[in-house]
């Protein structure tokens, strides 16, 4: 009878610990995956402002300026231009 | 004496008194112990909730608006975060060295910021939209009563050259104008908060509940092409500086699809820098001004003609002697023509023959079609301050107005509403709802306004206009077929009509296929020239060579010289 009581006691104690340490384990990760949520906000922004700086380095004013006065390109003249049967 | 050998203690006390000290004892420790069994077990949310307020907090969680993007995903609005600094100005006391330390990163007047300190309200904005890395350094200073706040700031890359689309969001990121007011709702995100549990360091080690789930603002996708846009902008603004005009605008759209690839407006302003703004740059004309549509309008006359079976493409009417008296009102050519065929006077943009045919007519037929083409109410595309142009009802026209509405004066329309409406004869007769957004589905609400042989003969004829003896060969384009009407229309100012006008020309190509509708729009041309195949006929020209090229339109005619004809004058 005692033996068993025992047993049980230790049991007992052992899901008791059981339980502190998995909770423990369960704060760690959520706070892991709190970092991992904030750190995928934060490049979401940088993504935001790569897209802005993207567009404003490829925006079409430039383009075209650049490739007129830098490059020296022009449109084709229309005699210039072939155009080709699209493949059906 | 010792204790144990007290007298006191050899006196007998009645066993009652006792057992009463220990029955009151003992009931004591029962009270106490049902109490936190109380406690404990039966009504524990109460200390449940104060405990849990020692380390639980609401954090909110800020959601940002959505994206906007063209037809090929280039970003054309983006939101990003910056701070705004705001003080408590009673804490706020800074020594006159740290006033001006703040004021310098700030980049404003140390007076101004001083008054702004002195306010007696509890809270201050001091500046907003500032740089992270700014509000970062004032943070070092560790100054007493100023403190920051996220907020969003909203860029347009494409600056001015798409103003009027996109418009703009205030401070607390809300549209404004354009498209961000228009889709407003899809755009802005919803701040959402949730309760969290603490640990000591602040960091969050659990999620109690979800209070408010935060919402991101959609991305929108715009049927718009950056690069038709681009065109688009670059030629009006050039056709306004080479004119001398007041304003100008210019839509193209996907004729098969009902999508606005382009639309341009000027004068403009930069999106990204609203410091000088005033109201006439902030107009969005293709949509929000009305103006007199002037010959542009005449094919819808000729198609109702050629529909209704009394005229066909080649039925003469004789426009001699130019002129033609309505009541007490006369109606002018610039050129006498003599007699023309219905397909001529589009060509050649006869006012008087345009009168004629529309005076074959019952007004309520004619304002039937009208109003079947769009004109006179808006085209609900949800654009702020959207108008519907003038159509008067059918009754009140007088037979003077039925002439001149023919070659459209006495009714007014937006640019949009006219290159919507010639959409009738770049698509076999029917019209389709426009999108400002990307159309992926195919279109299935058209309506059938004119036949597909009507829409093809009209569609002749405007091919007609561009050619020789028509008033817009300079609409030319080598390599594809383009049919298209000018116009040039009396400006009405104070009632009357006066010298001043405007010039437009609304057309379609390829021919043989119509891909694409260009409309453009001059107002008050006033470098000499000011006639619709002069001054708007090379702007359409120009976007829609630089449009079919970007979309690989495939070419509909061999290329062989253009024949750079004189224009035919065509009346006002």
């Amino acid at each position: 009878m005692l033996r068993t009581n025992l047993i049980l006691l230790l049991i007992a104690a052992a899901c008791a610990l059981g339980t502190v340490s998995s909770n423990h384990r369960a704060r760690k990760l959520f706070t892991e995956f709190e970092r991992e949520q904030n750190r995928m906000r934060e490049l979401d922004v940088e993504w935001g402002q790569l897209q802005l700086e993207q567009s404003t380095w490829a925006g079409h004013a430039r383009i075209e300026q650049i490739a007129r006065d830098k490059l020296g390109m022009r449109p084709p003249a229309p005699a210039q231009v072939i155009s080709l049967e699209a493949v059906k | 004496m010792k204790f144990a050998k007290s007298p006191i203690l050899n006196r007998r006390l009645s066993p009652g008194r006792s057992r009463l000290v220990v029955l009151a004892l003992l009931s004591g420790f029962v009270v106490l112990a049902g109490r936190s069994l109380y406690l404990q077990g039966f009504d524990n949310g109460f200390l449940q909730k104060k405990g849990e307020s020692r380390y639980e907090r609401v954090i909110e969680i800020s959601a940002t608006r959505g994206r906007i993007m063209d037809r090929h995903g280039d970003v054309l609005a983006v939101s990003t975060p910056v701070k705004a600094i705001w003080a408590i100005p009673d804490d706020a006391q800074l020594a006159p060295a740290q006033a001006r330390q703040l004021a310098a990163l700030l980049e404003m007047d140390v007076r101004e910021l001083n008054r702004k300190l002195a306010s007696d309200k509890d809270f201050v904005f001091i500046k907003r939209q500032i740089p992270p890395d700014v509000a970062d350094r004032i943070a070092a200073l560790r100054l007493p009563g100023i403190h920051d706040q996220n907020e969003y700031r909203r860029y347009y890359p494409s600056g001015e050259v798409m103003a009027h689309v996109l418009g703009f969001t205030g401070v607390e990121d809300a549209g404004q104008e354009g498209v961000e007011l228009a889709m407003n709702d899809m755009l802005a995100g919803k701040d959402g908060s949730r309760r969290v549990i603490k640990d000591r360091r602040g960091h969050i080690v659990e999620d109690v509940e979800s209070i408010k789930a935060p919402q991101e603002g959609k991305d929108v996708t715009l049927a718009l092409d950056a690069k038709i846009q681009y065109l688009a902008y670059s030629q009006l603004k050039k056709a306004m500086t080479d004119n001398k005009a007041k304003a100008g605008g210019v839509v193209v759209l996907d004729a098969k699809t009902g999508e606005v690839l382009a639309l341009a407006n000027a004068p403009t302003y930069n999106p990204n820098n609203r410091v000088r703004l005033v109201g006439a740059q902030l107009r969005n004309r293709a949509f929000t001004d009305t103006f007199e549509p002037g010959s542009t309008f005449k094919p819808f006359t000729a198609a109702y003609a050629l529909e209704s079976g009394k005229f066909h493409f080649d039925t003469p009417i004789d426009t001699s002697p130019g002129r033609l008296t309505i009541g007490n009102a006369t109606i002018h050519d610039a050129h006498v023509h003599g007699v023309l065929t219905l397909a001529e006077v589009i060509q050649k943009s006869s006012n008087v023959g345009a009168a004629k045919v529309a005076l074959k007519f019952q007004p309520e037929e004619l304002w039937r079609v009208f109003s079947s083409l769009g004109f006179g109410a808006p085209l609900n595309l949800g654009f702020p301050g959207e108008v519907g142009g003038r159509l008067r009802p059918a009754k009140n026209w007088r037979p003077i107005e039925q002439a001149t509405m023919s070659y459209g004066h006495g009714i007014s329309v937006t640019l949009m509403q006219m290159a919507h409406a010639y959409m009738a004869f770049a698509r076999d007769g029917e019209l389709i709802p426009l999108s400002l957004t990307k159309v992926d589905a195919p279109v299935t609400a058209a309506t059938q306004v004119f036949s597909s042989e009507t829409a093809h003969e009209v569609r002749s004829m405007l091919e007609m206009a561009v050619q020789p003896g028509g008033t817009a060969p300079r609409a030319q384009i080598p390599g594809y077929r383009v049919a298209g009407k000018t116009g040039t229309a009396h400006k009405l100012d104070g009632g009357v009509y006066a010298e001043k006008y405007v010039a437009s020309f609304i057309g379609f190509a390829p021919a043989s296929d119509p891909r694409l509708i260009v409309a453009v729009m001059i107002d008050e041309p006033s470098a000499g020239k000011y006639y619709g195949g002069d001054v708007a006929a090379p702007v359409f020209a120009d976007v829609m060579a630089g449009s079919l090229r970007t979309l690989g339109v495939p070419q509909d005619v061999p290329l062989k010289p253009l024949i750079m004809a004189e224009a035919v004058k065509e009346g006002v």
